[in-house]
Formats: C-alpha cells, sequence, structure tokens
C-alpha cells in the first residue's frame, strides 16, 4: 500500500506489519488502540485529511471502535486499518477474531473488507475520498491476514468512482435566494454557526456575511473557533453551558441563519422550545440534516462554503448596508456587556475562569487547543475564546473522555509548528494517560493544562444539583500524582498553585522540549454555569447565585 | 401514521441487507416487511420495504437510506399509483372430507392455487394484497390455519399517463 502518493504521511497504531518499515510513512507507536483512533481523529479534524490509524484483529480492532464512533458523531475524517483472522477462518471463531464491520458498522461511514490483495488500491482509493469528502466520518478497512501476505502486481488507480455516493449536491439558487430574503426581512436576525464551517473552512464567508449584515454570531459548542470569539458581533457558544448572552439573545431571536450544524439536544436544549416563535435557513451539507431534529423555513443543501459564497453575492447583488445602530443590535451589544461584566464567577485565585483567562492570554492565538470532556471542557468553552479560525476542537458528539491528550497529540503531527495543549480534566485524562509515553518517545511535545479537582467532576455537579448532594462514584480521592506521573514518562510535571507559578508554568511548557503536564488543583465544588438543565429550553438557564 | 412502500435499488453486494435493516434499528424506525431480490441489472439488487411512521419519520429514513452509499436510488412510492402484491402460502387444516371442497372453492375465488392435498391439509398459495391476504384468512380461519408464511411486498409503480 506504500505506493499510494496520495496517503497521508502519519500513520498511528500498533505493530502490524513488515512493508510498512520500508516505506517512508511515519509512524507512531501508541499504548492502547483507543488512544490510536483518536490520535488519527486529531490529525484529521486539523489537517483536514484523514488520520490513519492501525490496529491488530479482534481485542485490537474492538478498542478502536470508541474511538471511531467519537469521530463519527464530530464528523472527523479517519481511515481506521484493522487485521482480521484468515479468509478461510473468518466465522470459526478463530483467536482473535472478531466481526469489527459488523461491530462497528453503525459508527461508520462505509467499510470495506478486501477478500483479494486485487481488490485493496481500489478499497484504499475509494476509502480515502469517502473519508474526506462531503461530511467526514470514518471508513474502516478491515484486511484478513492472508490478503495482506498475498502479493499481486496491481496498479493504483487515478480516479475511483463510487456509485452511489454523491458527496456533495449544489446548493439551490432560489432556496438560497429565499433564505436572503428571510434574513433580510427579520427584525432580530442572529447567526448559529456549527462545526460544518469550521470543516468547510468557510471562515472568511461567515465573517463577511455577519459584518455585511451587523448580525451577531453564536456558535454551537463544536462551532466554536469558526467565528473569532474577539470581534465585536461574537457571542460565543449556545447550548448545555453556553454563554449566557448567548443563550438569551438565541432565544430572543426572530430568525436564525444556521450553518453546517446539526441542532444537538446540547445545543438548543427541547427542540419544540427552541423553534417556538424562530424562522430557521438552514445550510448543511447532509440532506438527512434538513428537519431531522427542527422544523426548516428554508433549506439550502451543499457545501456551506459554496452556500455562503452564493449568499453573500446575492447580497452584494442587493448593495445592502443596514444601519449598526439598529434596536436589536443595540440590545445585543447591551446584553452582551451586561454579561461580560456581571457573570458572577468564582471568587478564589484558581478559579476556572481565571486560570483559562490566564492561559489564554499567555498562548498564541494560532494555537491549537483540545480539551477532554467534563466541567473542564465546559469551562473551556465559557472561559477559552477561541481567536483564530478552526484553532479549538473538542468531542463534542460522542463526548469522549480520554479524547483530548491523543487528539492534541494527533494534532500536533498536522501542525509541529504551533504550540498544542490539551485543556484537561483528572478523570478524562486519566483515561488515555499512557499516550505519554507516545508524546515524548515520539517528540511531540503537547501541553496538558490538567484542571485537577481530583473527581469526576461534571457528575458531581449533578449530585449536587439534582441528587441533594448525594455523592456516589466521584472522589478519585487524589490518585494519581499527576506531576510524578508526566515525569515517570519523562515528560515534564509542574504543579502550579497561584497564578505566578500557573503563568510561569505555562511559559515553561510552551519553551519545553518535552510534553508537559500542568497540574492545577482547583476547589472541587466549583460548579459549571449558567447550565441549562436537560429536557429544558435555552431560556430556562440555571445562572451563578 | 401512515403506510409506506420503500423501493431501494442497492449493490448486489454481500452485507449490504445487514446495513440497511442496521440502518432501520439504529434509528429507531420500523420494519413491516422487506423483500429482496436481484433487479434487470444483476449488478443490483431491489429491496421493497414497507414501513408504518408519521410522515416526519418517512421522509427521514428515506433521506437516511439516501444517504448511504450502497443505496443506489431509494424511492418512496405512491401506493394509490403502484403495483404491490405479497405472496403468502397457508396451510390449511382438512378435519373433514367436505373441507378440502370447500377450501378448494374458496381458494379459486381468491385466484389461489392449491398444492399438496392431503388427508390432514392443503397448501394455499396466493399472490395478492395485503388486504386480501388478510380477508382470505379470516374466512380459513374456521378450518384452521395450521402455518402460514409470507414474503412481504413487492411493488412497482405505475408508470406516468401518456396524454
Amino acid at each position: 500500500m506504500s505506493d499510494n502518493n496520495k496517503m497521508n504521511e502519519t500513520m498511528i497504531g500498533a505493530p502490524m506489519y513488515d512493508e510498512l518499515g520500508k516505506s517512508n510513512i511515519r509512524h507512531i507507536l501508541v499504548r492502547h488502540e483507543q488512544s490510536a483512533a483518536h490520535m488519527a481523529d486529531g490529525f484529521g479534524r486539523v489537517s483536514r485529511k484523514p488520520g490513519v490509524c492501525f490496529a491488530t484483529s479482534g481485542p485490537g480492532a474492538t478498542n478502536l471502535l470508541t474511538g471511531i464512533a467519537t469521530a463519527q458523531a464530530d464528523s472527523a475524517p479517519m481511515v481506521a486499518v484493522t487485521g482480521q483472522v484468515p479468509v478461510a477462518m473468518i466465522g470459526k471463531d478463530a483467536f482473535q477474531e472478531s466481526d469489527i464491520i459488523g461491530m462497528a458498522n453503525p459508527a461508520l461511514k462505509y467499510s470495506y473488507q478486501p477478500r483479494t490483495p486485487e481488490e485493496i488500491p481500489t478499497m484504499v482509493k475509494q476509502g480515502f475520498y469517502i473519508a474526506e469528502t462531503g461530511r467526514p466520518g470514518p471508513v474502516l478497512l478491515d484486511i484478513p491476514k492472508d490478503v495482506q501476505q498475498n502479493e499481486a502486481n496491481i496498479p493504483f488507480p487515478d480516479e475511483v468512482r463510487v456509485p452511489g455516493y454523491h458527496p456533495w449536491t449544489d446548493p439551490d439558487m432560489q432556496n438560497t435566494a429565499r433564505a436572503v430574503e428571510l434574513l433580510l426581512s427579520a427584525q432580530k436576525p442572529i447567526i448559529l454557526a456549527g462545526g460544518g464551517v469550521i470543516i468547510s473552512s468557510a471562515f472568511a464567508e461567515l465573517q463577511s456575511i455577519a459584518e455585511l449584515l451587523m448580525i451577531p454570531v453564536v456558535t454551537t459548542f463544536k462551532g466554536k473557533g469558526a467565528f473569532p470569539e474577539d470581534h465585536p458581533l461574537s457571542l460565543g457558544p449556545i447550548g448545555m453551558h453556553g454563554h449566557a448572552e448567548a443563550n438569551k439573545l438565541m432565544t430572543e431571536a426572530d430568525c436564525v441563519l444556521a450553518i453546517g450544524t446539526r441542532f444537538s439536544d446540547r445545543s438548543v436544549g427541547t427542540f419544540e422550545e427552541f423553534e417556538k416563535n424562530l424562522k430557521i435557513i438552514h445550510m448543511d451539507v447532509d440532506p438527512a440534516e434538513i428537519g431531522k431534529n427542527q422544523t426548516t423555513s428554508v433549506a439550502v443543501v451543499g457545501d456551506v462554503r459554496t452556500s455562503l459564497r452564493i449568499f453573500g453575492k446575492l447580497l452584494m447583488d442587493k448593495a445592502v448596508r443596514p444601519s449598526d445602530d439598529n434596536p436589536w443590535l443595540k440590545h445585543v451589544k447591551e446584553t452582551k456587556q451586561y454579561w461580560r461584566e456581571n457573570l458572577k464567577l468564582h471568587p478564589g485565585e484558581m478559579g476556572a475562569a481565571k486560570i483559562l483567562r490566564k492561559l489564554r492570554e499567555l498562548l498564541p492565538k494560532e494555537s491549537i487547543v483540545t480539551t477532554e470532556v467534563g466541567q473542564h471542557q465546559m469551562w473551556a468553552s465559557l472561559f477559552f475564546d477561541a481567536i483564530h479560525p478552526g484553532t479549538f476542537f473538542s468531542s463534542t458528539g460522542l463526548g469522549t473522555m480520554g479524547w483530548g491528550f491523543p487528539a492534541a497529540i494527533g494534532a500536533k503531527t498536522a501542525r509541529p509548528d504551533v504550540p498544542v495543549v490539551d485543556i484537561a480534566g483528572d478523570g478524562s485524562f486519566n483515561m488515555t494517560e499512557h499516550s505519554l509515553a507516545t508524546a515524548v518517545l515520539e517528540d511531540l511535545p503537547v501541553i496538558v493544562f490538567l484542571i485537577n479537582n481530583y473527581s469526576l467532576g461534571m457528575v458531581a455537579q449533578w449530585q449536587r444539583t439534582f441528587y441533594d448532594r448525594r455523592m456516589v462514584g466521584v472522589d478519585l480521592k487524589k490518585c494519581p500524582d499527576y506531576v510524578k506521573l508526566a515525569e515517570s514518562y519523562g515528560a515534564q510535571g509542574i504543579r502550579a498553585q497561584s497564578m505566578d507559578e500557573l503563568e510561569k508554568a505555562i511559559k515553561d511548557g510552551l519553551n519545553s522540549d518535552v510534553a508537559t503536564v500542568i497540574d492545577i488543583p482547583i476547589d472541587p465544588e466549583e460548579d459549571v454555569l449558567p447550565f441549562v438543565a436537560p429536557g429544558t429550553g435555552l431560556k430556562d438557564m440555571i445562572l451563578p447565585s | 401514521m401512515v403506510w409506506a412502500i420503500l423501493s431501494i435499488k442497492v449493490e448486489n453486494k454481500p452485507g449490504i441487507l445487514f446495513k440497511v435493516t442496521h440502518l432501520f434499528r439504529s434509528r429507531n424506525f420500523n420494519i413491516d416487511s422487506i423483500s429482496v431480490g436481484v433487479t434487470e441489472d444483476k449488478k443490483y439488487s431491489r429491496m421493497t420495504i414497507t414501513t408504518i411512521g408519521d410522515e416526519k419519520q418517512i421522509t427521514q429514513i428515506v433521506k437516511q437510506l439516501d444517504k448511504m452509499i450502497d443505496t443506489i436510488e431509494v424511492r418512496r412510492l405512491d401506493v394509490n399509483n403502484s403495483v404491490y402484491r405479497e405472496l403468502v402460502m397457508f396451510k390449511i387444516k382438512v378435519s373433514k372430507p367436505e373441507d378440502s371442497m370447500e377450501i378448494n372453492k374458496l381458494a379459486s375465488a381468491y385466484s389461489a392455487k392449491t398444492h399438496d392435498a392431503k388427508k390432514e391439509s392443503i397448501i394455499v398459495e396466493m399472490t395478492a394484497t395485503p388486504h386480501q391476504i388478510s380477508a382470505f384468512e379470516e374466512l380459513a380461519k374456521k378450518f384452521g390455519i395450521k402455518e402460514m408464511a409470507r414474503t412481504g411486498i413487492t411493488a412497482l409503480e405505475r408508470e406516468e399517463h401518456e396524454h
């Protein structure tokens, strides 16, 4: 397979292979297959080309599953390659046999199991094509051992056709024109940017439309980084832990231009409540997302960058220039300012908002940030501004604890030129901390910004909020010591217990040649607020008291 | 709730029936009946799936099926403008000698064929709409139905009228 000149240069996996050793493809050894999948995912999201991960048959393959499902939930391009028992042994319950295609099917964009070596080149070519086009996703190549070992002289195809696959449709001009009319007729318009804006690199198109019309922009959590969060029109993410001003203004708007989003329950709360008194213009590459969770007034199906270009062109033709002192915009500015000044924050020196704002202050704007899953992730959403386009990534759909660190390592392989930071919580980092070995040995010096409350903080918060403080299974009891853990892998471990120590630690991490874990103990009782409780609408947001 | 007939052209490859049925399961849709066979072009198979749901669900099923890479064409047939039939076999109990004649009469009234006439049972084979099958089933109950097997619906849409 090494004759595929278009194949990405980085592969991540557990040992499998003799031919790979003779190629110039970079191989990165990991300590657990789940981490391999997350690394490939992180590489894929940052480079927008499929990351590749390898695993052996049976348990190796099943260990990839969580990573594959994570990539699928967040539309990340990935090609996973698994070993399989020889063709003649399939179905015989052979040693380390698993029906990985059957198991992974609902989490895959597509899958292949070649039965002869002749099939491999076309399948590889098609697999990469499918993984990275349209709405990206994971593709699995499950290759039986004898098919790997047999030799054949097969040309690599220049082009592939996949008859039932139509990754992009051209945006319908009439619908786009209707969308323009509808947005222009709104009294209180808002733009909701989703992950699709990042995937299709539609940053400039989005910004020019927002600025031309002076329309405020909220994002989904997945869309964080689709629009610069230091921009005057930016309100930040909506959702369960969205910004107060974003949630508030979203519920007040009468028309939303929603771009590249699937209206997840975590973003919009209850669907009925969300769409009440709201006209929805929905742009998405995936026709199956139109009307799935919400009622759409106008739908524009197609690559969102193309759709936004046409949309922008139609606006230019109309020579639109609304004044920037209309009552809605004035209200938006006031609401934003009010919440930016009045949201009550944790009073301690090492409160989540303070430490994340310190990180933002010291981190170059082009740095790439990933997160783990939990309270720290939502604090990052609230208090860490993503400024440069496409610099913030998180497991938003599946919510996979343990994703952020290996994904950061994968991101670093794609962008070795910029700092990469995993904003982590202790419970989540715990799940893939073995990747420290990979970060150190493969010379991928990422920074783990470990917001440590020695507990499974999000669950603890729900137990405090909804279960009368009956705390069950959430206390991690100061185990392990993350400084010693980092050092045992040959990484740099720094504990930061004051703002001065934190500032020094971040600078040390940025200057370090090896991976750094900054262990930041915080108040284990600090909650993430605002909070939209599950099953309620965005207007029912719980605020800090 | 409406009853819909979906006609799905897929690549004639192993594993596709699994993927289609898996989609119904994982998206919480139901399959009322399913039939599969090769088309005029041996590269493709046609699956005919009938399902019950509200309009929104059925629209969503069609979209999700359409999105599948293995599906070449997905159509929701217009029930009023399609020929749809199902093949069913009944093994009907024969308790007394005159039952045999009565079952034969009933079968011929429904243009059904009889096979394997034995002292204890007769197999009746009919191709009909689900509605006709239910009607026959009701009438056959008085003899006693020992076993029943049905294929699920298959269907083709009528050509547009030429004016």
